[in-house]
């Protein structure tokens, strides 16, 4: 056997037996709205970051695919997600325990939507504006949810379905400096997942 | 005595909530978790907790939603493990890492990174994912 040959044979048997590392691929994909966010592939001491729309990472290598190159090689796994969580704002009459009339709409429509996705749960969260201190902000707002948990509970939601959260002033539909009144803050959002 | 007996419903219901982190939401082929040993069947509403592994088979696909409303799928002959996973619903504040060591991931990261960037990591055989936000997909190619 000539000596190029025989060195050839020993590298593929070498690059045979060593073991390669894994071919993995990662792409980031964009939302429904077409925004990107960013994820860093760490391979080793090699750092890939993707950050636009398909942008890919193959065995560390970067590489641009396209919409429909994914959908032919992760076709299944992007049918397995679940829904995207629907969310629904709730306001109540300022003092009073009555929801206002467009949020008695949405609640109608809020239910429709339990009723036609009944594998859906629910998680109920308050949120206050920033009148008074974080602590009883925090109070206030899971009594928020409660109140429309059990109102929830009363239209016949059964208790498994449902979860409730207090987020205080920490996530603020209007930005108000501390202490100021801002009806549109004091809401209730319900995520159904 | 009152607020003692409050305390008592709510430290419970936390404990009820505490070791469920997310549910089941799609379910297709052959699928199951294992837990302390045990295999269980995936269903649709199954509760999913911190060091579950999901394994499916040649035709299976499960979708879970977590706490969090972080979305993940796995597709066919994949395992992942939900390493740790724990999220305070008032503050956002949590943490998320995840192993895929074969087939396929799909991931809509969730309020957990959206409030800290650097609370969720899936682990492959060979890498290590630092997750940003917010849509993004994994494969790992079979050994043999």
């Amino acid at each position: 056997m000539p000596p190029v040959l025989l060195i050839g044979a020993v590298m593929a048997l070498l690059i045979y037996i060593s073991p390669a590392p894994r071919d993995e691929t990662v792409v980031l994909l964009p939302g429904p709205d077409g925004s990107v966010g960013r994820v860093v592939v760490q391979r080793g001491s090699e750092r890939t970051t993707l950050d636009s729309p398909y942008a890919a990472s193959r065995s560390g290598e970067p590489v641009q695919l396209s919409a429909t190159e994914v959908r032919s090689e992760f076709g299944p796994v992007l049918a397995a997600l679940p829904p995207r969580p629907t969310s629904y704002v709730l306001y109540f009459i300022t003092g009073q325990d009555e929801l206002t009339d467009e949020s008695k709409a949405e609640m109608r429509r809020l239910l429709e939507e339990l009723r036609a996705r009944p594998q859906s749960d629910i998680l109920v969260i308050g949120h206050t504006d920033r009148v008074g201190n974080e602590r009883s902000n925090d109070a206030l707002s899971l009594q928020r949810a409660e109140r429309v948990k059990a109102e929830l509970l009363g239209l016949g939601i059964s208790a498994g379905r449902l979860r409730s959260a207090g987020r205080g002033e920490r996530e603020p539909l209007v930005r108000t400096a501390d202490g100021v009144e801002e009806p549109r803050n004091r809401r209730v959002e319900v995520n159904v997942r | 005595m009152r607020s003692i007996v409050g305390l008592g419903i709510l430290a419970f219901s936390v404990a009820a909530f505490a070791a469920d982190v997310g549910e089941v939401k799609t379910a297709s082929g052959t699928a199951h978790v294992e837990r302390e040993g045990a295999r269980l069947p995936v269903k649709v509403g199954m509760q999913v907790r911190q060091s579950d592994k999901l394994v499916t088979g040649a035709d299976g696909a499960v979708g879970v939603t977590f706490l969090d409303n972080t979305l993940v799928s796995t597709g066919p002959n994949s395992t992942l493990v939900i390493d740790s996973y724990r999220f305070d619903t008032t503050t956002h504040a949590g943490k998320f890492d995840a192993s895929l060591t074969r087939g396929s991931l799909a991931v809509i990261s969730g309020k957990m990174v959206k409030q800290s960037p650097d609370a969720m990591r899936i682990r492959t055989p060979s890498s290590v994912l630092g997750v940003r936000g917010t849509e993004f997909v994994v494969k790992v190619a079979d050994t043999d």
